[in-house]
């Protein structure tokens, strides 16, 4: 658990080895002093600053930078140690803010060197003061503790340091600065992203500016592990969880300009793997109006834009150019802004086309409406001129549509690769990557959308989490698209098989403790198709087979959807019973209605009305011919699923113009191991957390 | 700018403008009376009719508010005016390049939709903006006075590469664009 200090509150460390992260919208120095017993510093050899980073126990960063990541070993603190102060002070003399009141918020987070967060603590309420005390980590009884101070001083660091007992301190200060200064001109303009994983990819990118970077700045950034080797493949694995994630090795980070991160929750700097291009525009306007509460760690860094482009050309696309507080929801924001560009690009396609046909149409029944056309060459004339008129305007409607379709194809290339695991496709690496995620992430991709004007471009299909309907991969005879003939027996079991890999998404991207997935396979239809699941034992019991456990299922998710809505509404969502399980419930059900009577059935639709809202979803996997039975008593049920085919079908309309998109369900590559790796890995920390 | 003056859209530079506005601003005009300080609210509304050859292929108005291709947009439906005090209460933007090859023409109108004429509104004014640098291209005030509750105030039509605005300020009657279409036909 993090825990989210305020001003004065302090947290137990039980570790030693640390990492204080510090995130603000423009850089900043971050240094640290140590004290004694009384708290005061008792040299400047006590002060660990971008001149002199590198104390027993302590390494800062060279120089200012928006993100920083401090090293501390608690062990190999001197025993005269009693006290670290993490400063925070804004350079001077380099044209950023001033104040902290007119730069964006500061954010600090003490770490493991796995990466989980122990406590954090958003420094607001700054105004004039120009350097901080931001945390202050402290000796009480033998054991270590965390304190949030965010003692401001309008004096800047000279007067900071002073209260810390330095005589020297406006010397200090000036060393400081100048050292500063020097290492500003260093280095590449860009502030470091804040993860790890940002950190490589930039470490990548740096070093592919020159070998006059080795000695980056950043170089001491590595903490306790030692600094990266610029660019070396051999970083993956020194930091722990990260490694693998988009590392040195990554294919995007230098050919793409935009190396993303599968957790979206960095963003990489544009400017920092396009060096060539002039640097993004100061990050941080002078007023953060952001709630310090709603945000996700850090203050929003600037969304990436996309470099001015050359005149005459449409501008370089970028991943994450949308808006957002998160690279998540940017690359939310612009997978549905490509989503509706295409459409509208197609409409405008299609509406000209339509508009030629009817004028080649009238234009030709005049002609033939004319006697004068009879006679002579005139008709064929006028013909052959309305067919000219036609081609023309079809041609000119279709170059339209290949400029927008380069563009989108353009930017899809780019946002593609940075998607995380939750918006990817099964075949994209950052599913290789995968860890168990913290937190629930703003929506999951199930499928993706084509039209055919727009082959082979295809739009990601992301939904928001929690799931607000259930869905119905339906399993009956379709249209398939692609024309081959698909036998039922195989439909059905590819049917099951593509609810299974939405089953696999669904409980990878949740935190291992908050998705529970209930099967009711009444006849064992699907065993087949079900085995990666049950073999990793992923699954809250094993799959439930007769009518009696459909029964009893159903009767416990009823009662619990009944338990949660009662305590909703009364207001009491503490009153549940003890041990009760708070994660969402996913029910897979296969072969409806085989094994339901009627009062199942009527279970079952009031869980797919009532159930989404007090998070328990419904995943059906049906024929509708099966149910026939019941007339249209089962329609409703059946339109308020999102239906999904388990083959690419036009059936699915977009909500601004109304095309038929054709849906394609999210493919496992064949002979992959990627479901039964990323299964595994849940399985664990589910075990783990048991 | 006055009625039937045309004005072309291309840039001094030569360059032919991208995206542009069609800002409508007005304010409601104060009964004098006994309640003197309560002003009657009157919605106004913008519309654009897009056309190919003389045939509307698409609108964008209050209950339409993009059009199918994206490339005209409304700001959404302001209904009493005035919120700018000057500025624009409805606008439309039209991004140019985007337009389908096939519209070639773009007719503006503005409709008093809670029925007033033109008497009863001032300081009405709908005006042309370049939405790339904020620089107002044109301005036509409505003539106000006339007793008729719509306008077909401009056209933005095709002429070779570029486009051309027209003013129009054709007077006439209607709700919304559809009681229009007669008086706007005559003007394509």
């Amino acid at each position: 658990m993090t825990a989210e200090l305020v001003r004065g509150q302090n947290h137990p460390l039980s570790q030693a080895r640390l990492e204080i992260r510090v995130s603000a919208g423009t850089p900043v120095v971050a240094a640290a002093t140590l004290g004694d017993e009384n708290g005061r510093a008792q040299s400047v050899e006590w002060v660990a600053h971008p001149g002199a980073p590198v104390l027993p126990g302590l390494e800062v960063s060279r120089q200012a930078a928006a993100n920083h990541r401090l090293a501390v070993d608690l062990d190999a603190m001197p025993a005269a140690v009693h006290r670290v102060n993490v400063l925070l002070a804004l350079p001077m003399g380099v044209g950023g803010p001033v104040s902290f009141g007119s730069a964006a918020v500061p954010f600090v987070a003490v770490t493991g060197l796995d990466g989980t967060e122990v406590a954090t603590y958003t420094i607001t309420s700054l105004d004039a003061e120009s350097a901080v005390v931001a945390l202050e980590l402290y000796r009480r009884q033998g054991a270590w503790k965390v304190r949030a101070v965010g003692q401001g001083y309008a004096g800047g660091l000279a007067e900071l340091l002073g209260d810390q007992g330095l005589p020297q301190a406006h010397q200090l200060a000036t060393t400081i600065n100048d050292a500063v200064v020097e290492g500003l001109a260093r280095s590449v303009p860009a502030p470091p992203p804040r993860t790890p994983e940002g950190d490589r990819s930039r470490q990548t990118a740096t070093s592919a500016l020159g070998p006059d970077q080795s000695g980056s700045p950043y170089g001491t950034q590595g903490g306790a592990t030692g600094p990266y080797p610029a660019g070396a493949p051999g970083t993956q694995g020194a930091g722990g969880p990260y490694a693998g994630t988009q590392g040195a090795g990554s294919p995007y980070s230098g050919s793409q300009g935009a190396a993303g991160c599968p957790d979206g929750t960095s963003p990489t700097d544009p400017s920092a793997t396009q060096p060539a291009s002039p640097a993004a525009p100061a990050s941080g306007g002078p007023i953060d109006y952001s709630h310090p509460r709603r945000q996700n760690g850090a203050p929003p860094p600037p969304p990436p834009t996309a470099p001015p482009a050359q005149p005459g050309q449409p501008a370089r696309p970028v991943a994450g150019d949308a808006t957002g507080w998160s690279m998540e929801e940017r690359l939310y924001n612009q997978v549905w802004g490509m989503f509706e560009d295409l459409a509208r690009s197609t409409a405008a396609y299609r509406s000209a086309v339509d508009f030629a046909d009817t004028r080649l149409e009238r234009e030709l029944d005049q002609v033939l409406s004319d006697p004068r056309s009879r006679i002579g060459g005139q008709g064929d004339a006028a013909r052959e001129a309305a067919q000219a008129k036609h081609v023309q305007l079809v041609d000119q409607a279709r170059e339209a549509l290949e400029r927008d379709l380069a563009q989108l194809t353009a930017e899809a290339d780019v946002v593609e690769p940075a998607l995380p695991v939750a918006y990817a496709r099964w075949d994209n690496p950052a599913w290789h990557a995968y860890r168990v995620p913290m937190e629930m992430p703003m929506a999951l991709r199930l499928g993706d959308l084509q039209l055919p004007e727009s082959d082979p471009l295809r739009i990601p299909m992301l939904v928001r989490l929690p799931l607000e309907r259930g869905l119905w991969i339906d399993s009956g005879r379709t249209a398939a698209s692609d024309g081959s003939f698909v036998d039922s027996h195989e439909l059905r079991h590819l049917a099951m098989e593509s609810a299974v890999a939405h089953t696999a998404r669904l409980l990878a991207v949740h935190p291992a403790d908050e998705f529970t997935v209930h099967v009711i396979d009444p006849a064992g239809s699907g065993a087949q198709a079900l085995a990666p699941l049950v073999r990793t034992g992923v699954l809250a019991t094993p799959p439930t087979a007769g009518a009696a456990g459909v029964a009893d299922v159903l009767a416990r998710l009823t009662q619990r959807v009944d338990l949660v809505q009662m305590a909703v509404r009364g207001g009491a969502a503490d009153s549940l019973p003890p041990g009760f399980d708070t994660s969402q419930q996913l029910l897979l059900v296969n072969d409806f209605p085989h094994g339901f009577d009627d009062r199942a059935v009527n279970q079952l639709r009031y869980l797919a009305d009532e159930g989404p809202a007090v998070g328990v979803h419904l995943m059906m996997v049906a024929d509708r011919e099966d149910s026939s039975a019941y007339g249209p008593l089962l329609d409703p049920l059946w339109r308020g699923l999102l239906r999904l085919t388990p083959v690419p079908e036009d059936h699915l309309a977009d909500p601004w113009v109304g095309h038929a998109w054709t849906y394609e369900p999210p493919l496992v590559p064949h002979g992959s191991q990627v479901l039964e790796q990323v299964l595994a890995q849940v399985a664990a920390a589910r075990a783990k957390y048991r | 700018m006055t009625k039937g003056q045309a004005i072309s859209l291309q840039k001094n530079d030569g360059g032919s403008l991208t995206a542009v506005r069609m800002g409508l601003g007005w304010q409601a005009a104060p009964r004098r009376g006994l309640f003197g300080s309560r002003t009657r609210e009157i919605d106004l509304d913008a519309s654009a009719v897009l056309f190919a050859d003389k045939q509307p292929v698409d609108v964008v108005f209050f209950r339409h508010l993009v059009s199918d291709d994206g490339s005209v947009r409304h700001t959404g439906d302001n209904l009493v005016g005035g919120v700018g005090q000057g500025g624009d209460d409805e606008a439309i933007l039209v991004d140019l390049g985007r337009i389908p090859v096939h519209i070639d023409q773009i007719v503006f109108t503005v409709n008093s939709f809670t029925g007033q004429t033109f008497q009863e509104v001032q300081n009405a004014f709908c005006r042309l903006v370049d939405e790339t640098n904020g620089q107002e291209l044109a301005r036509y005030t409505l003539a106000g006075g006339g007793a008729y509750t719509a306008q077909i105030m401009a056209k933005v039509h095709r002429v070779g590469a570029g486009w051309n605005m027209t003013a129009l300020g054709t007077p006439a009657n209607g709700r919304t664009f559809q009681d229009l279409m007669p008086a706007i036909l005559p003007a394509l």
